[in-house]
């Protein structure tokens, strides 16, 4: 933490960066809290916590307030990820975001079966072990079509439509949401239209989802999205070869494709 | 440049989950749900997500509204408590305690909501008390 701390110092003394988002102890819980040099005082209270929060979405909102300034933020792997998509999709200029990498406990990195809990920049603490664990998807690969087809019809039942998964989603960013599309989503209706409503939005995630499972987190009903979206991930890498989050110098396919530059086979 | 969090409770229905203010440059720009709290575990329903959008809205009552002629008009506390306990007062007169319910509500603490079942029992004289969770 004393490394941490002092990198945040340095940058703000040096006026290397306006200021810096990360985790704050308000009484012993951490919230986000953007520390700059009129807070510095504050960064004594700087922690990596436990817990996440959508820190590179916030990102979004306060670069978007204050387009000229160079911002530090703290990252885990998986902020890392979001924030090189959101780099491509032009929701923060990588001229202007200086990432901090934190690493996460054992036991962080083994609740999201993170398959790569190293992010670059590392200055605090070391680097998680990975933890390859498919077990999800193979379990619903492993099913017959009809015994899937029951039980994402008895998960996505329980869905009180509480927009949760996109408002937590650090890859959902767009002004105008289809899901609230109203001749496509009738309002006051729950659970949704089964299977279109979670469908669309795992279309959505194609070629974006970086596996934070932040949706999954925020889930009331416990639904087990990030498994949903995890198979449209990895058919993304199957089928275009591009891994969300993972290449900062690789064009997304949605860029791409149309140009006849892929072809999608069976 | 200011940003920062804030800690606090819903205030939709009495459930009491944690949500947390974003607050950037001294304006409300949304909130996330609490994610060490235990009553909600990081998870809130769509009222929590969007538990700060009235905070701004035009149409929001800021001072109490007395009807007048069939037509409300803005006044100040003194007028309104005045046309409430008077009112009050009248009713029970002419028709008794029980012709006189109140409605509590999820919206304020145990302790408000403590202080009008006593308003009701022991300054009106009705057992006639219930909340708008039951509606």
């Amino acid at each position: 933490m004393e490394a941490l701390k002092n990198k945040v110092n340095e940058l703000l003394e040096s006026g290397g960066i306006a200021g810096f988002l990360g985790l704050r102890n308000f009484g012993s819980e951490p919230f986000p809290f953007l520390f700059t040099r009129d807070t510095a005082a504050e960064v004594e209270k700087i922690t990596t916590g436990a817990v996440r929060y959508p820190l590179s979405k916030i990102l979004i909102r306060i670069a978007a307030v204050y387009p000229d300034a160079i911002f530090g933020i703290m990252c885990r792997a998986c902020d890392e990820r979001a924030i090189i998509e959101l780099f491509k999709n032009t929701k923060l200029r990588s001229d202007k975001v200086i990432t901090i990498g934190i690493s996460c406990t054992d036991d962080l990195v083994q609740a999201c079966k993170c398959e790569n809990p190293q992010p670059s920049n590392l200055v605090s603490g070391e680097a998680g072990k990975k933890e390859f664990d498919r077990s999800d998807v193979q379990k619903i690969a492993s099913m017959t079509l009809e015994q899937r087809f029951d039980f994402w019809t008895e998960q996505l039942g329980k869905c009180i439509k509480c927009y949760g998964c996109r408002n937590i989603c650090p890859v959902c960013f767009c002004d105008v949401c289809t899901l609230e599309d109203q001749p496509l989503v009738k309002r006051g209706e729950i659970p949704p239209e089964l299977p279109s409503f979670h469908l669309t939005r795992a279309y959505h995630m194609a070629g974006r989802c970086v596996d934070c499972g932040l949706c999954e987190e925020a889930c009331p009903v416990d639904i087990p999205l990030r498994t949903l979206y995890r198979r449209v991930r990895e058919s993304v890498k199957e089928l275009l070869d591009y891994l969300p989050g993972e290449e900062r110098d690789k064009v997304p396919p949605i860029q791409v494709l149309g140009d006849g530059l892929f072809e999608i086979r069976d | 440049m200011y940003y920062e969090c804030i800690p606090t409770t819903c205030t939709y229905c009495g459930c009491g989950c944690s949500v947390v203010l974003q607050v950037l440059d001294g304006h409300l720009v949304g909130v996330l749900p609490g994610k060490t709290n235990p009553v909600n575990e990081g998870s809130l329903c769509i009222k929590g997500w969007t538990s700060h959008e009235f905070v701004y809205r035009e149409k929001r009552l800021k001072n109490p509204l007395v009807k007048k002629d069939g037509v409300f008009f803005e006044t100040g506390w003194e007028e309104a408590l005045d046309t409430v306990a008077g009112k009050l007062k009248k009713i029970k007169e002419e028709s008794g305690a029980d012709s006189i319910a109140a409605l509590a509500s999820a919206k304020c603490t145990n302790e408000e909501n403590y202080l009008m079942q006593k308003l009701m029992r022991a300054a009106i004289g009705t057992n006639n008390i219930d909340h708008c969770a039951r509606l």
